[in-house]
């Protein structure tokens, strides 16, 4: 048998034998120390793979910059004829990077992009019975209608049963389907997380609620760690159905460890579904996709939005597929797209668009991952100018990327710079005047529309 | 040494047993070959010394119950009894791996064997394999959820919240501590303060011991202790296991925390050698019935050599698969 220089680190290109511990014609164990060889990161130990006798030194001790799999010496084995590791060719196509015109294949939404096949909105334009509702009542009841459908699914967090929610949202649940699948847990973030996701990958569903979702980075590593990599990472065999959801973003006063968004933390990590519902009608609709989606969903709810009404469809089928933004408001001359609570922001703004004349297309998102691409450019193509309003800080963030995405997809259409109005850079201050200043406003809106209208 | 309860196993399981823990042994060995060759890349973690602890609870094991561990987890699939094959080809980065390449060493499941990871982070696989105990619960399935940790994560604050949670919601757990004296070059002495580790457990009414892990009968006496325990009580258990690994942390540790002289003299209590002279001693098989066992595991391991090399390597459109469902 030929002993070879091994490799002693994930990164040993090389090595140094130092000393041989051993001499021709010894008689060796399996794990007996036979050379001290230095390597990028130590000095290690070469241990004999087998029982047998050192038959030849074929490196001298004190020879550097070896080789890894160089031949350093020859071990007779008894009752072993003298073999080697067959050395083939490996079939499979060397893997190769992608250039130039086949980059499409790197870019963002390829792994997400079989998600999008197959969906119709028909659902959304059937003729329903519907009723104005909140949507802290919207989300209600699509957790317990779902929770009727599937006895798969179970509810937990901090306050959720017997206190009915810190935000009202699971009211009532316990009582209609018990403490066994509605559990209050204790302020464990990081554990009852990982429990969500072992019982999810069992097979269950749970619906995981933040009391609110700055609580969730208590328990990042299991999301991005544990959630989103385990089906890539069992080749398919390990899937999470979980919905993590509570409010995100900026309540109201409430200061700086308890004001922000994470959109774009999640929506930064392969694995993750990311919606962020605007109102109740669809915070309805995408929760009921949600929780019936194989795949892990971080459901980004906000605070100041759970008292706003729409008609909402009291029917088990509704529902809205995850990953299809809607064109909200019908224009012509600047797209300006939001999620969540900027939707509101923007329409907040919208009066005094209008009275400059300019009729824009207001597109909300609703997904963030997946995201539908499809609408966004066919409004970009149509209007030319872009703004994006996100709550979030702007350095790094989802509208960053999505202003990437426009410009690298309609280049040839647009007639301005793409102009993004962020969250100020800044941890949220708690004093009322600071607060709004740290938020985008509708001023800030409003000159973003004029400057990309060239309109003053 | 109890021989009471083990002492029930036919003379097929032992030897059954006694070839899993040479299985695993070989297979290891070879791993660390293979990676010296160039074949295995990236992190390592052997499970050489410790394997008295993976077979002696495999003694207790039901094939429904459920297996999870953190990233140094050859042994452990290979108990579940998951193709050598398969785990080698993932160690080799290859199409047949079990988890067709895109895992390597530390990230390998099957469901079909009850075996849930494979978790590279150290603790977090302990709320996981509780919230599969919450699930087993949940069915009312009479199932035990396997957790196993080491003794680096006994100091990790989430293993704490799933330890609360397995008590406070009564959950059908047994955490197996491999205390292996080391969590990479760091002691136990100079990471955990307080005294026996499983004591941590018992704070929150969880009841546990502290047991011999290089002797598959201990191993495999407080096992199944522990089984019957959960069966009846319907709460969680923890062992600690005594234990060590006469290898590195990974396979680019020089070792340098520890002494010559220690490693020898834990390796006088090599637990397959120990229960190789038991089952010859005390148990009187014929010395050819071992050596049968063995020379088979040999001749099955350069098959799995053979085959985890011949594997092509994944398709390049693997690349964008199974990261949605």
């Amino acid at each position: 048998m030929k002993i070879l220089l091994p490799a002693l680190s994930p990164t040993m290109e090389t090595g140094n034998l130092v000393k041989w511990l051993v001499k021709e014609g010894d008689d060796v164990l399996s794990g007996d120390i036979l050379a001290e060889i230095e390597t990028d990161k130590a000095t290690m130990e070469l241990e004999s793979p087998d029982d047998g006798k050192i038959e030849k030194i074929l490196v001298k001790e004190g020879s550097e910059n070896i080789s890894v799999n160089t031949e350093i010496a020859l071990l007779s084995v008894e009752g072993e004829e003298i073999e080697e590791i067959i050395e083939k060719p490996i079939e499979s196509s060397t893997p190769v990077i992608p250039n130039g015109a086949d980059t499409k294949i790197t870019e963002n939404n390829i792994s997400t992009g079989s998600l999008l096949k197959d969906q119709s909105d028909s659902l959304e334009t059937k003729n329903w019975y519907e009723k104005e509702i909140t949507m802290r009542e919207a989300l209600n009841q699509a957790i317990e209608e779902e929770m009727i459908l599937d006895k798969d699914v179970f509810l937990l967090g901090e306050e959720v049963a017997e206190y009915d929610g810190a935000y009202k949202v699971t009211q009532g649940l316990l009582d209609k389907f018990g403490s066994k699948r509605v559990l209050d847990t204790p302020i464990s973030e990081h554990g009852f997380t990982g429990l969500a996701i072992g019982a999810a990958m069992s097979g269950l569903k749970p619906i995981c609620e933040f009391m609110t979702f700055n609580f969730s980075m208590q328990a990042i590593d299991q999301i991005v760690n544990s959630a989103a990599k385990s089906l890539y990472m069992s080749g398919g065999e390990i899937n999470v159905p979980i919905v993590f959801r509570g409010p995100n973003g900026a309540a109201a006063r409430v200061g700086a460890q308890h004001s922000q968004c994470f959109i774009s933390w999640f929506s930064h990590i392969p694995g993750l579904l990311v919606v962020a519902p605007s109102n109740a009608r669809d915070a309805k609709g995408l929760l009921k996709s949600s929780i019936r989606n194989p795949n892990p969903v971080v459901f980004l709810e906000h605070e100041l939005l759970y008292k706003e009404k729409t008609n909402v469809p009291e029917e088990n089928d509704f529902l809205i597929p995850i990953g299809k933004a809607n064109l909200i408001k019908e224009g012509s001359d600047v797209t300006i797209i939001g999620f969540s609570m900027s939707v509101q922001r923007v329409l907040n703004a919208l009066p005094s668009i209008e009275k400059l004349g300019i009729k824009p297309d207001i597109i909300d998102l609703r997904s963030i991952k997946p995201l539908d691409e499809d609408l966004v450019y066919k409004s970009v193509k149509k209007t030319n100018r872009v703004v994006i309003v996100e709550d979030g800080w702007g350095n790094t963030s989802f509208g960053s990327h999505l202003s990437y995405l426009i410009q690298s997809n309609c280049f040839d259409y647009l007639d301005s710079e793409i102009i993004k109005v962020s969250g100020k850079d800044v941890p949220m201050p708690y004093a009322e005047n600071l607060e709004k200043l740290a938020l985008p406003n509708t001023d800030e809106i409003i000159s973003a529309v004029k400057k990309v209208s060239y309109t003053n | 040494m109890n021989k009471k309860i083990s002492n029930s196993f036919s003379d097929d399981q032992l030897l059954k047993f006694y070839e899993k823990m040479f299985l695993i042994r070989k297979f290891e060995e070879k791993a660390a070959q293979l990676y010296g060759a160039g074949k295995i890349g990236g992190f390592c973690h052997l499970y050489i010394g410790q394997e008295a602890v993976v077979i002696g609870i495999l003694s207790s094991i039901n094939s429904e119950d459920t297996v999870i561990t953190a990233y140094r987890d050859h042994g452990h699939i290979l108990a579940r009894g998951v193709d050598p094959k398969s785990v080698m080809s993932e160690l080799t980065g290859r199409k047949d791996g079990i988890s067709k390449g895109k895992g390597g060493s530390m990230h390998m499941f099957s469901k079909a064997n009850r075996f849930y990871g494979g978790h590279g982070i150290v603790g977090a696989q302990v709320p996981l394999g509780v919230g599969i105990g919450f699930a087993h619960k949940y069915r009312n399935e009479k199932k035990i959820s396997r957790v196993y940790l080491g003794d680096g994560a006994m100091s990790n604050g989430q293993v704490f919240e799933a330890f609360n949670l397995a008590s406070l919601w009564e959950l059908p757990v047994l955490f197996i501590i491999e205390n292996n004296k080391y969590g990479m070059g760091t002691s136990i002495g100079r990471s955990a303060a307080g005294n026996e580790l499983f004591e941590r457990a018992t704070v929150f009414g969880i009841r546990g011991e502290k047991v011999n892990g290089m002797n598959f009968f201990t191993v495999s006496d407080a096992a199944i202790r522990a089984r019957d325990y959960i069966n009846n009580n319907s709460k969680p258990y923890i062992i600690e296991m005594d234990t060590y690994r006469y290898r590195g942390h990974s396979m680019s540790d020089p070792g340098l925390y520890r002494t010559k002289d220690e490693v020898n003299k834990m390796k006088e209590i090599d637990p397959v050698l120990m229960m190789k002279k038991s089952l010859l001693k005390e148990y009187k098989f014929e010395e050819d019935t071992i050596k049968d066992i063995e020379s088979d595991i040999k001749k099955q391991i350069k098959d799995v050599e053979k085959f985890s090399l011949d594997s092509p390597l994944p398709d390049i459109k693997e690349l964008f698969t199974e990261v949605y469902l």
